[in-house]
């Protein structure tokens, strides 16, 4: 019983060290074990890989450093499908340190392919106001990003000249950490201008888009580190998120077991407590 | 690793330590790390403002029509740009109680175009596709198989179960009637539905928050420890001749 | 008039955008209000900085609690804001070199922490007491397991078809594309009703919050 009331009391600390050696040790000693790639994933794989080459694909970062470890891996992987596939990536971002997640993402990316900036992607920077900058990219592009981030004129980019607005992109994908992010594009890019969108997001974010992708809303979707694990594995590489999916997996198993652990010891004491409560158990002929 | 990525690390490196540090208990070191956080934070968002929104959406195109003026002896459209200018600067009237009421103009202009847009949007996006959606699913569906039409159960009771949660969930949101008889009933489903979504919901935020430790844990392990102070002693170890 | 005007802008900028969808002939005022708005937001963000600026500048001359952190805090915005100003902000600049080393970290770092937290709230929180608390329990653990490729590791490539049902991913599935969308539908569907009669309280003058008033 004292381990039952030990379980019950157990210092949040050792609940912390516990599940810091949990993460800790399969990032040392990988199991390498595979993702299930789901039909949400395997849908935008097929739209990037069905659009002709040389088609306009819009990446919007909306995310920061805080959900990097999670949507940044989706962004590596979703880059290099659209550079593979030749496609035009035209970037922006509804959060200021998206703009410069993209540039991170680039310089890592875009050294492995034969691309100049300006003809086969370009970093258009950042704007506030979620739903209404996506709504002005409906009218032009070019009046809402004069600039790109870097601060050069956008007027004379090759990759612009064909995109006037918001109508001229084949595909948004949008990189989402919460609001503005894939809700806000799937409101005013899918339902005003009928432009196809998919979604990367937080694993947080990601039950509440599901009704999106039953009305069709959204094309497919990346739900957390899973998602990008799954975009790697139908790329055929390992990043980083195949990587920490290990991870990943023991410390789940290791939260099961402390609500399982939890959840006994729960029902033990409140047994005793019951019981207590009662009084001894001396059977019907001892009773008054 | 140059000197510079190696002093970046090393900061790196000692912030995520700071944070961390909290998990014990609040102390010194966490508390600066979260104040410097907080004002580089601001200083970013500053500087992105500049460059990414004043200087191309407001200086630039003032710059420009003021060209215009000058050597052409016109106004062209872009001088429309000082109303928005305008507008903008009364929102730094909130720092003068006296005058704080000419703030009203900036709030009021953006509070009302995203009420405007908001009306739309949620409408269309959120409320007639989501209620679409839920219509359109047919709780008895047919397919056509090698051996002709035969009932697709599976689908047939996922549709109809979407269908049963959705309008149960929302008959629990309506509160304009006591929640009695059957009511009750539909309600009571309703919260089963949601508690098993919330439930989903969770499961997803144990994932998020451990992907986002496993991301900091790797950066200790592959982007510190490993490059920047296992590999810089083994090479003066070397060095030395005691590897 | 201090009121009634300020009203009137809201009002005339949020049917502006209404109206657009219904006569085309108002597109280009509806885009010319749209780029306005970017600027209008842009001095928000100013208004946001200084007030964090002025709440520590205060903290310091009244010497209030932790007050020595706040210098670090006016000196990080400083910093940062005055070098990526002078110096831009693309890749290579000392702006993006603090970006990567200061504010990357720090950021996810902070967000980390949670990972502790969530892992605590579930062992001390998580309980069966109720039906209702059970379902969430459940579910949340079956969605723990089949989202991990460990949850589905013991399942031998043997199994039948028959007994798929009994796998975590493939009852995660069904949680997330039937009760969670169902729930989630809901919730969208009642917090969109919000919205829109919000708005639409706000373009008629009826909800004034937004004025500081009650």
């Amino acid at each position: 019983m004292k381990f039952v009331r030990w379980l019950a009391d157990i210092d949040r600390r050792i609940i912390f060290l516990v599940i810091a050696v949990a993460v800790v040790i399969p990032l040392l000693l990988p199991l390498g074990m595979r993702v299930k790639v789901t039909p949400q994933t395997e849908s935008i794989y097929e739209e990037v890989e069905n659009l002709p080459p040389g088609s306009n694909v819009l990446v919007a970062f909306d995310y920061d450093p805080a959900a990097a470890p999670e949507v940044h891996p989706m962004a590596l992987a979703f880059l290099r499908h659209c550079f593979t596939k030749k496609h035009k990536v035209i970037i922006m971002a509804l959060w200021p340190q998206g703009a410069q997640m993209a540039v991170s993402a680039l310089a890592e990316v875009g050294k492995e392919y034969d691309l100049e900036y300006g003809r086969d992607y370009v970093n258009l920077g950042y704007k506030p106001g979620g739903d209404i900058v996506i709504k002005s990219l409906g009218a032009s592009l070019g009046e809402v990003f004069p600039k790109d981030m870097a601060g050069e004129p956008t007027a004379g980019l090759a990759i612009l000249a064909k995109v006037r607005n918001l109508k001229d992109i084949d595909l948004v994908m949008d990189l989402s950490a919460g609001d503005p992010g894939i809700p806000a594009w799937v409101r005013v890019a899918n339902a005003l201008y009928q432009r196809k969108v998919a979604g990367g997001c937080t694993a947080v974010s990601a039950p509440q888009f599901f009704p999106y992708l039953q009305t069709g809303q959204l094309v497919g979707l990346l739900g957390g580190l899973k998602g990008a694990a799954e975009y790697e594995s139908v790329l055929a590489y390992a990043g980083k998120a195949s990587r920490r999916m290990d991870a990943q997996s023991i410390a789940h198993l290791v939260i099961i077991v402390f609500i399982i652990f939890a959840n006994i010891s729960y029902f033990i004491l409140r047994r005793q407590r019951e019981e207590k409560r009662e009084g001894p158990r001396t059977g019907p002929a001892a009773s008054p | 690793m140059d000197g510079l990525t190696l002093l970046g690390t090393w900061i790196a490196a000692l912030l995520t330590l700071c944070i961390l540090s909290f998990l014990y208990k609040d102390n010194p070191f966490y508390k600066f790390a979260e104040y410097l956080f907080v004002g580089v934070s601001a200083g970013f968002w500053i500087a992105y403002n500049y460059h990414n929104l004043l200087l191309p959406n407001l200086i630039d195109p003032l710059k420009g029509a003021f060209v215009v003026l000058l050597l052409e002896g016109r106004l062209d459209f872009r001088w429309l740009t000082i109303i928005a200018g305008l507008l903008g600067v009364t929102m730094l009237f909130r720092f003068f109680p006296k005058a704080a009421w000419v703030s009203r103009y900036g709030i009021a202009f953006s509070v009302g175009l995203g009420a405007g847009l908001m009306f739309i949007v949620y409408l269309q996006a959120n409320c007639i596709y989501q209620i679409w959606g839920t219509v359109k699913l047919s709780p008895v569906v047919i397919t056509e198989g090698p051996g002709g039409q035969h009932f697709d159960w599976p689908t047939s009771v996922s549709n109809t179960l979407l269908i049963v949660g959705v309008v149960s969930a929302l008959v629990y949101f309506y509160f304009s009637k006591e929640h009695k008889g059957v009511l009750g009933s539909t309600a009571r489903l309703g919260i089963w539905f949601l508690m098993v979504s919330f439930g989903a919901a969770f499961g997803y935020t144990v994932m998020a928050r451990i992907s986002l430790l496993i991301g900091r844990m790797e950066f200790l392990i592959d982007g510190w420890l490993r490059p920047a102070v296992i590999a810089p002693i083994q090479g003066a170890l070397a060095s030395l001749g005691l590897l | 008039m201090r009121r009634e005007i300020p009203m009137i802008v809201a009002f005339v900028a949020g049917v502006t955008i209404i109206l657009e969808f219904f006569v085309p002939a108002l597109r280009d005022v509806a885009s010319q209000i749209q780029k306005w708005y970017l600027v209008v937001i842009a001095f928000a963000i100013l208004v946001g900085a200084f007030n964090l600026l002025r709440i520590n500048y205060m903290k310091i001359r009244y010497r209030r609690a932790d007050w020595p952190y706040s210098f670090a805090l006016i000196a990080g915005l400083f910093a940062m804001a005055i070098i990526g100003i002078g110096w831009g902000i693309k890749e290579g600049t000392v702006f993006d070199w603090l970006f990567n080393y200061l504010i990357f970290p720090m950021s996810s770092t902070v967000f980390a922490l949670l990972a502790f937290f969530v892992a605590s709230a579930a062992y001390r929180a998580f309980r069966a007491r109720t039906v209702d608390a059970t379902l969430l329990l459940v579910a949340a653990v079956v969605v723990m397991l089949g989202q991990v490729p460990i949850g589905s590791a013991w399942v031998p490539a043997w199994w039948p078809d028959s007994l798929v049902f009994l796998t975590p991913d493939w009852l995660k599935d069904r949680i997330m594309n039937i009760f969670n969308t169902a729930g989630q539908r809901a919730i969208l569907i009642g917090a969109s009703l919000g919205v829109v009669s919000t708005s639409l309280r706000i373009l008629l003058g009826i909800e004034r919050s937004y004025l500081g008033e009650e």
